[in-house]
């Protein structure tokens, strides 16, 4: 415990309003139901009302209630692209460290096929992609953790590779330690702060895609809120000089902020860098 | 000479493989559709005629490999095929809207490359100073912000509120260029944004990697000034990471675009790319997709032959 | 530059503290120096690593690295106080009166520029010299310093030069204004010792003719007494005592500075064999390669069973891959390895977990030989439950035991994280890993190089120990001949990947010699100011004859 609280003492400002907002949001992805007045799919009054008493933020496109489309937005939006992360960097890290230990020609095959996806710039290939098998949550998360998991795949294997020309590595080897072992035991332990960073990155990235394309419509589907759908369906407003329609978009942006704020703390502990 | 020679002749021939295997990527994208295309696309109330004539236009009843020679043959000569949604040359609808989204591309690129690296080479120069530290925490909320966030908010002040520029780039092939860069300001400037804070970071990030190096120790106890230090010693050597940051943030601007292009409603490929997703419209996806890729390819290319001509060790050999 | 010729103080250094940060405080790593340099006066600082010594070679310009602070005292340098002064004032001191030649050249040449373009950089920028005047400086220089070529050896780059003789271009780089004063900090450590007397001689000849002062910073007393006019011996940033080199040779006053000169007195006691033991290893023809670059040839010797050979070579000699060779990590393209009379598979993952725990090694950087995330009780525990299967209280049992053999306390040291663990002690939980396994071979690949002398002395002590006990066989590998005559039974010498001479360590000490292991011997510093001088006479002589 005295490690945890010294470490949280000497957070600079950023990072702790990074965590701070990212617990309020994982708070209110958990108990949105709780949290909302009303249902996220409820027509509940008629279109594009003013804020009110009734309803906080008035109404969207279709007379539902903004905050609590705000709110279950939260949950969706979060999970979805919690969980295309972590997908991503399941598979990304095993495959990293896999080509990084075992070298030669698992390395080069696997090195190989990824450069040639990342060839293709990311957001081209998801949209190729979604024309294809069309749109929906599960396609979306698959596309986007398949797509996402090579950017992680390098940087485990950069990380893993600087590891394993460690004299302890060599040890464990001639040791006669398998393949598993020198994998978790000896270079995970070591990589985990790189990559700890690295899925805060990454989620920031592929929350950001996935906003940008249910803006696109081509992510999440109604009648499921979305962050980024709101934007798009409410759009009209900002012409009139309304920033309900923003304040979604203002949600995803803080959280990202929050998520970088964080990230960009532990990178600055990893790499040792003196202020 | 000649292992430079060799290693750039190389890198050439792998860009050109890569060319070739995007390509064929996305021209297989097409035998990924699960069960038949033609029915996939139209739906299960298709007709089987329409799904027939659907699939003899597209030339599915051909060998993949004789349709794939013949899909190349034919871009090679300019001809992508015909759109599904409305029946007109990919070529016809591609050629104009490219020319405007490339338009825009340079218009943000010309003033986001030479004030990020004016900004992140100050940065570098100043660090912990606070000028650095206001700049770290502006680009970290500047690159965590959606570009539909930037582009609205720049609509609601400069647009809604003050009037100063449209909201809508109304763009003909009439328009002509004062007009075009007046009504494209707005979409140009929520590009600069996003790059400028990326290279910004990137930059300074290269540079500060070398001051803990001997050479540049080394350069100081010589008597260098810090102003020195960095644009002479530290800047030829951290060439080669900057030339890839600054490509890096070309190549996102092509597609970046496409969420500017569809706020802005301005008549770019990025839109009409999202229609054609939206609409299943295959030749039209595949290529876009294939010009934005080649784009790519060849500005990666680029920047891997920029870091392999300034490597001294390369260009100098033993 | 050099305007006065009185014996006026050109440098002088009172009361300093400097101070760096560790863990968000400020704690002090010079604490109080005084010293004084004459003009054309060569002066050595000595010390181990952390004495804070090059530290002070830095101040002397009034230059403190990133992380640390000036925190008192003056640094006056010939009537000019440096601590404090404006930037401009700082810099324009340097490389026009005060020059620096930092350790490694490779590493503090700009690898973007050619070498006589960073000559001239500052003697040019300063409107000193011409373009032209610049090169035709270095090129005499260079002549100076002895380098091939001089004409055209600054036209390249640095990754186009070696090791010694970028050494040498740096230290003309130095002396192209001609300064009053120039700092050496370490100039030779990181080259073989046959490449060090060149460099050695060189700069030695270049400051005499030129009668500049200088700073010479250096872990190598033996070095820095064939170099300096008075030496300084420091200790964790504190000044033990000061005395001109002869008398500082002759009479340390400071017991702390007679246990450094004492260190290399050590030797394992001997062991008249009545009849030689039996072989425990056979190299055999080994030859290896990595890819197409051949780097052992026709390797064959033996290991007496519980005896220490020590494989003795420089840099790309090949004993480091032989290691490997032992190890498995490398398989041998051709010859084999026989282990207690039976032959290694090539490859380490053909052979059994038997023959894995047969031989162990020690390896050179304590630092990259422990993973960072385990603790002591996980280190030297894995090998005991991976290959003697102990579990439980009998694992914990054997693991405080080891422990305990290697000197280390374990209520103390079984549960610390290796960053929490000095030096030496780092390298005895290495030991402590090798031994773990039970092995019969150990391999040491320059297990002492890294350490200080008094912990390297320390740990050579265990080593010999340990053998004793436990009948282990040494190879060691390293390229210090002390260590060597400190432990080894037998020797052999390696260049270029072949062995050139071997046999029993008082033969090969013993003349007549291989004239490479001649070579090696003649070039290891010693303890007496007139070694470099005689050295080069008799080179000198040798070439004339």
């Amino acid at each position: 415990m005295t490690t945890l609280t010294r470490t949280l003492k000497g957070m600079p400002p950023t990072a702790v309003f990074g965590v701070a907002i990212i617990t309020i949001y994982v708070l209110v992805a958990i108990f949105a139901p709780m949290l909302a007045p009303y249902s996220e799919r409820a027509v509940v009054g008629g279109q594009y009302l003013q804020w009110s008493a009734e309803h906080w933020l008035g109404t969207d496109n279709l007379g539902r209630d903004m905050l609590s489309r705000l709110i279950f937005g939260a949950r969706n939006t979060l999970a979805i692209a919690f969980f295309a992360t972590a997908l991503a960097f399941a598979i990304g890290t095993v495959a990293g460290l896999l080509a990084a230990t075992l070298g030669g020609m698992v390395d080069q095959a696997l090195s190989r096929f990824v450069d040639i996806i990342m060839a293709v710039p990311g957001l081209i290939f998801i949209l190729l992609l979604l024309t294809i098998f069309g749109t929906g949550v599960g396609t979306l998360i698959a596309v986007i953790a398949i797509l996402d998991s090579t950017r992680v795949f390098r940087l485990a294997r950069a990380v893993a590779l600087g590891i394993v020309a460690m004299d302890f590595v060599e040890a464990a080897r001639v040791r006669g330690e398998g393949l598993l072992w020198i994998m978790r035991r000896e270079i995970l332990p070591n990589a985990a702060a790189p990559l700890v960073a690295e899925f805060g990155m990454r989620f920031c990235f592929v929350f950001l895609t996935i906003a940008s394309l249910s803006f696109l419509g081509l992510g999440i589907q109604p009648p499921l809120a979305d962050w980024g759908s709101m934007v798009r369906e409410n759009a009209t407003l900002i012409t009139f000089g309304d920033i309900t329609p923003l304040l979604p978009a203002a949600a995803i942006a803080l959280i990202t902020v929050a998520v970088n704020f964080v990230v960009d703390w532990i990178l600055h502990k990893v790499s040792g860098i003196k202020d | 000479m000649t292992q430079i020679t060799r290693l750039v002749l190389q890198r050439l021939a792998l860009g050109f493989v890569t060319l070739l295997i995007v390509s064929v990527l996305i021209f297989w994208s097409v035998e990924l559709l699960p069960g038949d295309a033609a029915q996939e696309i139209l739906g299960q109330s298709a007709t089987p005629e329409t799904v027939t004539a659907l699939r003899h236009h597209l030339g599915l009843d051909q060998p993949p490999m004789t349709r794939y020679a013949h899909w190349l043959q034919g871009i090679t000569h300019g001809d992508f095929g015909t759109s599904i949604a409305n029946g007109r040359p990919v070529l016809q609808l591609i050629t104009g809207r490219l020319g405007n989204t490339l338009f825009l591309a340079a218009f943000a690129g010309i003033i986001a490359v030479p004030l990020a690296l004016m900004l992140g080479i100050m940065a570098a120069l100043l660090r912990n100073s606070f000028f650095d530290r206001a700049a770290g925490i502006f680009t970290l909320t500047a690159i965590s912000f959606p570009e539909f966030f930037v582009a609205y908010i720049l609509t609601l002040f400069l647009s809604v509120k003050l009037g100063l520029f449209p909201s809508i780039s109304n763009i003909t092939p009439s328009t002509d260029l004062a007009e075009r860069v007046y009504r494209s300001f707005l979409p140009a400037l929520a590009l600069t944004l996003a790059i400028t804070a990326h290279i910004m970071r990137m930059t300074r990030a290269a540079l500060i990697n070398l001051f803990s190096l001997p050479y540049i120790e080394m350069a100081r106890l010589k008597g260098a000034s810090p102003g020195r230090v960095v644009m002479v010693h530290a800047l030829r050597n951290a060439l080669a990471p900057i030339v890839n940051v600054v490509v890096l943030n070309l190549a996102y601007l092509i597609t970046g675009v496409v969420i500017v292009e569809v706020v802005f409603v301005y008549p770019g490929v990025g839109r009409l790319l999202v229609d054609s997703v939206s609409k299943r419209d295959l030749p039209v996806v595949q290529a876009i997709c294939l010009i934005v890729s080649i784009t790519y390819i060849l500005l990666n290319l680029f920047a891997d032959i920029v870091s392999i001509v300034s490597n001294p060790r390369l260009m100098h050999a033993k | 530059m050099i305007s006065d010729s009185s014996n006026a103080p050109l440098l002088t250094i009172r009361g300093l503290r400097i101070e760096g940060k560790a863990q968000d405080a400020w704690t002090p790593i010079v604490k109080g120096v005084d010293l004084t340099v004459k003009r054309g006066e060569v002066f050595g600082l000595i010390g181990e690593s952390g004495a804070g010594k090059s530290t002070i070679g830095l101040a002397a310009m009034g230059f403190v690295r990133d992380g640390c602070r000036f925190a008192g005292g003056s640094v006056l340098f010939d009537g000019i106080e440096l601590i404090g002064a404006p930037r401009k004032v700082r810099l324009g001191m340097r490389s026009s009166r005060i020059a620096y030649v930092a350790q490694s050249a490779a590493a503090s040449f700009n690898p973007a520029f050619r070498l006589i373009d960073q000559h001239g950089e500052f003697p040019v920028l300063r409107g000193l010299m011409t373009r032209a005047e610049a090169e035709a400086n270095a090129i005499e220089l260079y002549r100076k310093l002895q380098l091939p070529n001089p004409d055209e050896i600054g036209f390249r780059y640095p990754h186009q030069v070696s090791g010694g003789q970028l050494q040498r271009a740096m230290t003309a780089m130095a002396m192209a204004c001609r300064p009053d004063l120039i700092i050496f900090d370490e100039p030779t450590t990181a080259l073989d010792v046959t490449t060090q007397i060149e460099v050695l001689s060189a700069i030695r000849d270049a400051v005499q003719s030129l009668g500049t002062a200088a700073i010479y910073v250096s872990h190598d007393l033996a070095v820095v007494a064939q170099m300096a006019d008075k030496i300084m011996v420091l200790r964790n940033g504190e000044t033990v005592e000061e005395a001109p080199t002869r008398t500082m040779l002759s009479s340390p006053r400071h017991d702390y500075t007679k246990s450094l000169w004492a260190v290399r007195s050590f030797r394992a006691p001997s062991r008249p064999d009545a009849e030689p033991p039996p072989p425990l290893v056979r190299i055999e023809s080994v030859d290896a390669a990595y890819g197409a670059v051949k780097v052992l040839s026709d390797v064959s010797f033996v290991l007496p069973k519980g005896r220490t050979v020590a494989v003795v070579g420089e840099s790309g000699s090949g004993k480091s891959t032989l290691a490997k060779v032992l190890m498995g990590l490398l398989p041998a393209k051709a010859g084999c390895v026989e282990l207690a009379g039976k032959t290694l598979p090539p490859s380490y993952r053909e052979r059994t977990k038997a023959d894995l725990r047969q031989v162990q090694m020690i390896y050179q950087m304590a630092d990259t030989a422990l993973n960072p995330r385990q603790r002591v009780r996980e280190i030297v525990g894995r090998p005991i439950s991976f290959y003697l299967g102990l579990k439980g209280k009998a694992l914990e049992a054997r693991t405080r035991q080891l422990l305990q053999d290697m000197e280390l306390d374990p209520d103390i040291y079984i549960d610390r994280l290796p960053s929490e663990l000095s030096g030496g002690q780092k390298q005895r939980v290495g030991i402590a890993r090798a031994l773990a396994a039970d092995p019969q071979l150990v391999i040491c690949d320059e297990v002492t190089s890294s350490l200080d002398q008094l912990v390297a002395e320390s740990v050579l002590k265990l080593l010999v120990r340990l053998q004793r006990e436990r009948d282990l066989t040494y190879m060691f590998i390293t390229h210090d001949l002390a260590t060597v005559r400190a432990i080894a039974d037998e020797v052999v010498v390696m260049k270029e990947g072949k062995v050139v001479e071997k046999g029993p360590k008082d033969e090969m000490f013993r003349p007549p010699h291989h004239p490479y292991t001649g070579l090696l011997l003649s070039s290891v510093p010693e303890m007496d100011p007139d070694w470099l001088t005689r050295l080069t006479a008799k080179n000198t002589m040798a070439v004339n004859t």
